[in-house]
């Protein structure tokens, strides 16, 4: 298709990489309506929407951490021992505090330091112990898991009854009827767009990720600009557990599990490219929307033998992905 | 630690009686999930109360996350601490027949736990819950409470002979009893799965009279996604297992969480003390040992509820 319109003007092949993602978010949504009436219903939406706010938020972190040449594999991990850490400490402070209000606060501060801090440890291995980020953070993955594992005596930490109770709406409720996690979703991901295209961090990020050596010489300042993408991505896992935790209010050894990947995918769906150098944070979004509606989807109909749930999803990343390597390789 | 392992050589040599010191050891799946984490407390707690009221008896225990790995503690089990017995709950059956086949040939008192081998006839102990049975008792309680033409969801666990074999017996129960299946998918015996599979599920069904969760884990990511959509009056819920949080439901005269299926993971208490048993006391030990899936109510839910557990 690509060969007869192999003419001297560039803008139509970026074009099509561009919307590439677009038309098939399209695509799945048209086949959501047409296999299930129920698909476009107020309820159905709300749910695909508030359930991707979680990988939807890490990956816009994850999106800077790969514009700028890094890799992340330690978040879904990060996410469960945040979470994990987040429940115990409230726990404890009902016990000691009575509970209410406070108590949630501390422990949304927890959370957010938390990852913030985790975040920062892994930067600063990869930026000063000059760790390769794949082998730290694989390192730093094990570990987190390991310590979720260990807080919980190897089941499942819950938040207590009443906090619960009180800390609930905000997965649940939301104003105007959208709910809470899609509305952070949203603002975080505008935040992100903005930061990406429109200040001297994103056009850095990009710098780093295309050629470090230039950037260095361009007198960017490297090393503390992978250390900032790492240490967002920590923060942004600290918000996504925020608005995890009170959904089902607790945390095991399987929470969080195989978050990374899926984050990574919706960011690599989303057209930025996995060595670096170009980056956009709404073609993350659209990623990560794809991968919540082929679950979704898979849920509404009997049309695919459950077992090849995986090999459908496989599928359409690869399809995704080929999608925009052909039509916009020139990046 | 060494002084002491070597005075108490000493005076053991000093007593009359060679009482020889018999080493069991135990290998078992990590704490990844919510059951094995309660297979992990309940094993470290029989071994901390055998050791203390035997002291000849010596303990290895190891937890291993991939099949790959506990051949590799087998192995060293065998050779560097010379055990006389072998708990194991295999992590999956086939590739840990042949290396558990080799240890038992060589002597070694061989308990298997819950997970039977791909032969038959290596093992000197099977301890085992009952996989058919506990399908099938859920699935007769449905049975017995639904309507004809009931419709039923169904949460599966992670693909494996024992999610099989579960389904099976429900299956088997249900027969001719009018209640249809109407969707049966796997939550992975994970919260957030099975969270993520109601709401599409609830979107899906106008009408939903019941959910099989097959596991309490599950079964707490269902009854938060009915919450959700207002839906709690319309349909009940089985899980399994016994979660102590489902049980306090339960006992409670809950009507959305009316009954559980158990499947204790205390069952790796019965194979340690059985082994200990056999090792030290010279009673016979050998064959299977089954230990039924157990419908707990209202009514005797008080006898399944174990404070401490962590499960």
């Amino acid at each position: 298709m690509s060969m007869a319109t192999t003419a001297p003007t560039r803008r139509p092949r970026v074009n099509l990489a561009v919307i590439a993602p677009i038309v098939a978010l399209i695509v799945l949504i048209l086949i959501g309506m047409a296999l299930n009436p129920n698909f476009l219903s107020y309820a159905n939406i709300t749910n695909v929407l508030a359930r991707s706010a979680f990988i939807g938020i890490i990956a816009i972190g994850m999106t800077f951490v790969i514009t700028a040449g890094g890799l992340d594999l330690s978040v879904g991990s990060m996410a469960a021992f945040v979470a994990g850490l987040m429940i115990l400490v409230m726990n404890m402070l009902t016990e000691s505090m009575g509970g209410g209000l406070p108590v949630i606060l501390i422990g949304i501060a927890l959370a957010l330091f938390t990852g913030l801090a985790a975040g920062f440890v892994n930067g600063i291995l990869i930026t000063r112990a000059g760790i390769e980020a794949f082998i730290l953070t694989l390192g730093t993955m094990g570990i987190y898991r390991s310590l979720v594992t260990w807080l919980a005596d190897g089941g499942t930490l819950s938040l207590g009854y009443e906090m619960r109770e009180l800390y609930r709406p905000v997965y649940y409720d939301g104003i105007l009827g959208i709910s809470w996690p899609i509305i952070v979703f949203a603002v975080l991901a505008i935040l992100g767009e903005i930061v990406m295209r429109h200040t001297a961090f994103g056009r850095h990020c990009a710098a780093i990720g295309s050629n470090e050596k230039v950037a260095r010489y361009s007198s960017v300042a490297v090393l503390r600009v992978r250390l900032m993408t790492y240490v967002l991505l920590g923060t942004l896992v600290g918000i996504a557990v925020v608005m995890y935790v009170p959904r089902l209010g607790s945390a095991s050894a399987t929470t969080g599990l195989l978050w990374e990947l899926e984050a990574i995918a919706a960011v690599i769906i989303g057209g930025t490219l996995l060595k670096g150098g170009f980056g956009r944070v709404w073609g993350t979004v659209v990623g990560v929307l794809i991968l919540s509606l082929i679950g979704n989807l898979l849920n509404l109909t009997d049309f695919v033998s459950p077992y090849l749930n995986g090999a459908i999803q496989g599928v359409v990343i690869i399809l995704a992905v080929v999608l925009q390597r052909n039509t916009g390789a020139a990046r | 630690m060494k002084k002491i392992l070597i005075a108490t050589t000493a005076l053991m040599g000093l007593t009359a009686v060679p009482a020889l010191s018999e080493t069991i050891g135990i290998s078992i799946p990590a704490a990844t999930h919510g059951w094995a984490g309660a297979l992990n407390f309940h094993a470290e707690r029989t071994v901390e109360r055998l050791s203390e009221a035997n002291p000849d008896l010596e303990f290895v225990l190891t937890t291993t996350s991939d099949p790959g790995q506990q051949v590799s503690d087998l192995e060293d089990m065998v050779a560097t601490r010379g055990i006389d017995a072998l708990v194991v709950l295999p992590f999956e059956s086939e590739p840990l027949t042949g290396p558990i086949q080799r240890i038992a040939d060589s002597g070694v008192w061989v308990t298997v736990v819950d997970r039977g081998l791909a032969q038959e006839g290596i093992e000197n102990l099977y301890v085992a819950g009952d996989n058919d049975s506990f399908g099938r008792t859920a699935g007769q309680y449905f049975a017995d409470t639904l309507d004809e033409g009931a419709k039923v969801v169904v949460m599966r666990g992670i693909a494996s002979t024992v999610d099989n074999e579960r389904v099976a017996g429900f299956e088997a129960a249900l027969e001719g009893s009018g209640v249809e299946v109407v969707a049966m998918d796997h939550g992975n015996w994970n919260r957030d799965t099975a969270f993520n599979l109601m709401q599409d599920w609830l979107s899906r069904f106008p009408e939903i009279d019941a959910v099989w969760a097959a596991d309490d884990d599950m079964a707490v990511g269902a009854l938060a996604a009915i919450d959700q959509a207002g839906r709690t009056e319309e349909m009940f819920v089985v899980g399994g297992a016994g979660m102590k949080e489902m049980v306090d439901r339960i006992r409670n005269s809950d009507p959305t969480v009316p009954v559980n299926v158990t499947y204790p993971p205390s069952m790796i208490s019965t194979a340690i003390e059985m082994t200990a048993l056999g090792l030290t006391s010279g009673a016979p030990m050998s064959g299977e040992f089954i230990i039924a899936s157990e419908l707990i109510t209202p009514e005797n839910a008080e006898d399944f509820y174990f404070e401490d557990s962590p499960y």
